[in-house]
Parts: C-alpha cells; sequence; structure tokens
C-alpha cells in the first residue's frame, strides 16, 4: 500500500478531497446502497483530519498515542473508509466491497472490521459520548492524544447529544473536538422544518463549548480551524461547519433524497465528470 | 435436617434453614452493598479499574469508591445514555470501567448504547445493575428492573450474572473484572443471607450444586436461591429429597448441569426473581425440549407489574417464596 506524503498542503488537500468524493461515487454506486449526501458533506473535513491533523500511523492503527477519530453519524462511513483506505489503513480494493456479505466494510462501521476505524457507529447520539470517555481515559493516563467527533445536525436531535456536551464541560476536555456537519437536511425532510434545532452556536455556547462557525467547505477555513481546537485550553471546542448536503455533485446537492440513495452507473459518471472537472479547475 | 445435603452453605444458615430468623439475621446485606465494597478492593489492585455512575453512587455504595479514588470516579448525573456510551470508549483506551446504575435504566433507558456500543464491538465494560427484579420493594414499579435478565440475555456477545448472596457478589465482581468483554451484574437493593462460605467455587457460566437431592432439582438464580433452599428444607421434612443449583450465571447458562439434573433427579422447578419468559426458566426450557424432555415449572414474576411493599411481602404476594416453590416441586413430581 502507498502512503501519500502528509501533512499535506491545502492545496494538496483540496485534490485529496476531490479524489475521496470520487471514491464515495465509486463505492456507493457498485454497492447500490448506502449514503452519498452525508459522506460529501463532511468530506473536506475528514480529509483535512486524515491528511493534515491527526496524529496516526497508518502501520499501526491501534497505537496508543494516537489521536482518535468518530464518525458519529455512522452512516455517512463510505467518506471514512475513503479517507482510510486513501491514507493507507487498507488496501483500496476493499472499497469496491462496501456492504457485501463478508465485507470488512459494513454498511455501518465496524471497529473490529476495518484497521482505523477508532469505534463502532451507527446508532445517532452515541459517538460523542464514546469521544467524551476516550477523553477522560486520556486526561487520566496522561496521555496527549486528541480525539476528534463529527456529529450531525439532525443527529443533533438526540437527547444523548447534550447529555454529552454537559459532561464534556464539566470535566473541561479541552482534548476534545467536535465537529457539527450543518448541512441542514436530515432523513425525511429539512432539519429546520422537520424538528428546529437552531440556533446551534447560541446552543453550544451556553453549554460552555469554545464555539467556532466555519465554512466546512473551504480548506483555508477548516485548517486553521482545527489546529486553533487543538489549541485552546479549558473547554471543548465545537467548530460548527456549514456544509451542502451531496457537495461536489450538483444533481445531488441539497436533495433530501440522496441521504440514502445510490447513483446508478450513468449517474455515477455524470457525478465522478463533474467532481474531477472542478477539481482541475481549482 | 440434613447438614450433609449441603455444600457451601454456612453451617449457622443451613440451620436456620426452616426458621423464621433467617431474613432477621444481622449480617443480612444487599448484595449491591457488597459490589461497592469488592469494587473498592480491586480499585486498589488495578489502576486500570474506574467506576461510573449516574446519581445513585450513595446508594449503590460506589461513592466511597469516589473517596478513595477520585480521580477513577466519573460521576454523569442523571444521563445513563452518556454514561455507557463513555463507558465504550473508555475501555477502547485500555481502562476496565463499571458502569453503576439501577438495573431499569441500565437495561432499558440505555440499552442501544449498551447494545450498539458495548456489545456490538465487545468492549470490556461491567454493567453493575442494582435493584434487579422485584427487590427495591418500596420504590414501586418504576424502580423494580423485573425484565433485565430476559432482555439482557437476548444480546449477542452478553454474559450475564445474578449472583445470590453478597459471598457470592464479591466473587462475581472479580471474576468480572478478570474476563475480557461485557459483563451484566445484577444485584439486591434488599437485604438478603450470606449463604455461603468462601470456599464457594465461583466460575462464570459454572452452575454450583448447593443441596445435593435425587427426587427433583431446583434451579435458581440471585435472591430465590435462599428461598430455594428455604424450599429444599421443608420438602426434606415430607421425605422429598430436592437438589438445589445456584445458576449465578445466566448466560452462558450450564447446559451440562442442567442435563444431568434432568437426568439423575428427572424433574426440573426454576426460580427466579425476572419475568417468567426470556430469563432462567426459559434458558433450562430450552435446553430441555431440545435435548431431554423433562417435567418442568417456572417460578418467576407472570406477565404483570407487582407494586410497592416490603420486600419479602412483595415476593411472596408475586408468587416467588420458598412456599410457591414448594408446590412447584410438588406439582412437577406428580408429572414425572
Amino acid at each position: 500500500m502507498t502512503q501519500p506524503q502528509v501533512p499535506m498542503s491545502v492545496e494538496d488537500l483540496k485534490q485529496m478531497a476531490a479524489t475521496i468524493r470520487c471514491d464515495i461515487i465509486e463505492m456507493v454506486c457498485t454497492a447500490g446502497a448506502g449514503h452519498p449526501g452525508g459522506s460529501l458533506s463532511a468530506t473536506d473535513i475528514v480529509t483535512a483530519l486524515y491528511f493534515r491533523l491527526m496524529r496516526i500511523d497508518p502501520s499501526n492503527p491501534r497505537w496508543a498515542d494516537r489521536d482518535r477519530f468518530i464518525l458519529s453519524k455512522g452512516h455517512a462511513c463510505p467518506v471514512w473508509y475513503a479517507a482510510l483506505a486513501e491514507r493507507g489503513f487498507f488496501d483500496k480494493s476493499h472499497l469496491g466491497t462496501l456492504r457485501r456479505l463478508g465485507s470488512i466494510l459494513q454498511g455501518h462501521p465496524d471497529m473490529n472490521k476495518v484497521p482505523g476505524i477508532d469505534m463502532t457507529t451507527g446508532s445517532l447520539g452515541h459517538g460523542l459520548s464514546v469521544g467524551v470517555g476516550m477523553a477522560l481515559a486520556g486526561k487520566l493516563q496522561k496521555k496527549d492524544y486528541h480525539v476528534w467527533v463529527v456529529i450531525g445536525d439532525g443527529e443533533s436531535q438526540e437527547g444523548s447529544i447534550w447529555e454529552a456536551a454537559m459532561s464534556a464541560t464539566k470535566w473541561k476536555l479541552d482534548n476534545l473536538t467536535a465537529i457539527l456537519d450543518r448541512n441542514n437536511l436530515q432523513n425525511d425532510f429539512f432539519v429546520d422544518e422537520l424538528m428546529p434545532i437552531e440556533p446551534l452556536p447560541d446552543k453550544w455556547r451556553a453549554f460552555g463549548w469554545n464555539t467556532v462557525e466555519i465554512d466546512g467547505h473551504n480548506m483555508e477555513e477548516i485548517v486553521p480551524a482545527l489546529e486553533g481546537a487543538k489549541a485552546f485550553k479549558g473547554a471543548p471546542t465545537i467548530l460548527i461547519a456549514s456544509t451542502v448536503k451531496g457537495k461536489g455533485v450538483s444533481y445531488m446537492e441539497n436533495v433530501c433524497e440522496w441521504h440514502g440513495k445510490a447513483p446508478c452507473r450513468e449517474e455515477a459518471d455524470r457525478a465522478l465528470d463533474e467532481i474531477r472537472r472542478c477539481s482541475r479547475e481549482q | 435436617m440434613n447438614n450433609n445435603a449441603y455444600r457451601f452453605v454456612r453451617p449457622d444458615i443451613a440451620a436456620l434453614l426452616s426458621s423464621e430468623d433467617l431474613f432477621s439475621r444481622a449480617d443480612c446485606e444487599p448484595t449491591r452493598a457488597s459490589y461497592a465494597r469488592t469494587i473498592l478492593e480491586i480499585g486498589e489492585q488495578d489502576p486500570r479499574v474506574v467506576v461510573l455512575d449516574a446519581d445513585v453512587s450513595k446508594s449503590i455504595g460506589t461513592n466511597k469508591f469516589a473517596e478513595k479514588f477520585p480521580d477513577r470516579s466519573f460521576n454523569f448525573g442523571i444521563a445513563e445514555q452518556n454514561m455507557f456510551a463513555a463507558a465504550a470508549g473508555m475501555a477502547t483506551t485500555g481502562l476496565i470501567p463499571f458502569a453503576s446504575t439501577y438495573a431499569v435504566f441500565a437495561s432499558m433507558r440505555a440499552l442501544d448504547m449498551v447494545r450498539n456500543s458495548i456489545h456490538y464491538p465487545r468492549l470490556n465494560v461491567k454493567i453493575a445493575a442494582s435493584h434487579s427484579g422485584i427487590t427495591p420493594g418500596p420504590d414501586g414499579v418504576t424502580h423494580q428492573g423485573q425484565e433485565d435478565l430476559s432482555i439482557m440475555r437476548s444480546i449477542a456477545n452478553s454474559t450475564v450474572i445474578a449472583p445470590a448472596d453478597p459471598t457470592t457478589a464479591a466473587l462475581a465482581v472479580r471474576a468480572a473484572a478478570e474476563f475480557e468483554g461485557p459483563v451484566y451484574l445484577s444485584f439486591t437493593r434488599d437485604p438478603v443471607p450470606v449463604i455461603f462460605d468462601v470456599s464457594y467455587p465461583f466460575a462464570i457460566g459454572k452452575a454450583v450444586t448447593v443441596r445435593e437431592g435425587k427426587d427433583a432439582t431446583i434451579i435458581a438464580n440471585r435472591d430465590l436461591v435462599i428461598q430455594s433452599l428455604i424450599a429444599a428444607e421443608n420438602l426434606a421434612a415430607q421425605q422429598v429429597d430436592v437438589r438445589v443449583v445456584d445458576c449465578h450465571t445466566l448466560k452462558p447458562l450450564d447446559d451440562e448441569m442442567v442435563l444431568r439434573a434432568a437426568e439423575e433427579t428427572g424433574a426440573i422447578v426454576t426460580a427466579e426473581n425476572n419475568v417468567y419468559f426470556g430469563g432462567l426458566g426459559s434458558a433450562v426450557a430450552e435446553v430441555l425440549v431440545e435435548n431431554r424432555p423433562t417435567p418442568m415449572k417456572r417460578i418467576g414474576v407472570r406477565d404483570t407489574f407487582a407494586e410497592s411493599g416490603p420486600y419479602l411481602d412483595l415476593i411472596d404476594q408475586y408468587g416467588l417464596t420458598a412456599r410457591h416453590i414448594i408446590t412447584a416441586v410438588q406439582e412437577v413430581l406428580k408429572r414425572k
């Protein structure tokens, strides 16, 4: 397995994000099922983490001092699988097996099957709590790893998210950063039509978190925001990242149906063309 | 009384089995207290052990762990879902979290976390559940975990233990700490007699015959083991010689013990302070029906919720005491 040169420049991160977007489209198309919309909205954030920010070693995925990453919105695992494969945690040939019987790549991520998956997720509202546990363990064991958790805006309707939010402040978990992938859509409808949860920045500030709003597709903003979150002391940080569900594929963007639908071959080819063209123009 | 029939039962307890004085002994103790004492000892020896609470540490007694090891104690407040998922996160780093709350909350309110974030990834979290069964008598239905054993048994990768008394509760906690993987430990809110001496051979998945007998076998767990011993002692006076098995581990069930009991005694009564479907009675019946159909009766909470009341009155009202077990044995003997 080839491993890319890390940490990457912002320009290289943009190219890698395009590559990962193409991987996502191919995976979901080949599988005939999956969640492209929320994978594409989180792609730039996940790319910046895996290819710039995180202290990880693909040849030693259970390294005790590694940074931890949890994709709490586990249905978006195509982006996680693609990032891990591109980073060299496992062979890219696995990507074509997503959701197949016997595959290491389950429909929602399984930590015991995939090198680099730090926590099994899928049931929403667990990941931030798991991150709290990992961050508490880090403090107790005097380790300096950082815990990164991506949560969804629809997922924030789960009450347990707010239980976790409360506890991270109580224990001053500045070794924990949440990134909220605010793509404004959930399975059934727009988040704010279905069950309004805004104003999210005010809510997180009220819960005592260092709250920063960013454009979740602008690498020039994402990288320094992640660096700032890691450096911030005394409280956990949340980056509220404005994103577009289906980002990079025009016919998927902001269209609810692409939450959990696979493109057919023709649609996938169109998507790949768009992503590659856009990437070349950058 | 035939003291020779008993195994690992303290002689002073065996001597009281046919009297009313058993539950008024000064050394009666809830098994949750034994858990709290034991986790304190284990915490001394193993720095990986951490204790998580959800605002009932004073009730369970884990506040003593918090006093002694403040760095390794985490009180999550009234937020069981967060506590169990955080326990999972801690376990991924090599810590051994004991997450403590009441059975209803561990097995029901936080079940999604317990299933998906602990059992599915097989993380090394110990779930310490007090108030299991209708032991929290006065507290009433919302705090009576009468389904927890059935629920936990149905989850893949689960190990479910319901010790009978303070002695075996301590042994169970130690065994759970040494076991790699999730363990559900079921404790009583109400005091039970210290039945066993420390020679009790506790091993996860290995049931223990605590009274020899040849006419029928009572297979019991948690607080109905003492009721089963009382029943056996009374039946002995009627020349009925009953074996009593402390089946402390509900899962994995000791199938071999069940089949041996069926073969050697030919009649089985199960006794559990838990709903009578999905728990011990069901587990034993499943083994028998597929391997050696045997006359059987189940003692357990019927398809109903209980109510508030003193523990001993309550288990009598809901059919869980020695006299109910005696009747069940007499009935099953007629079908032999």
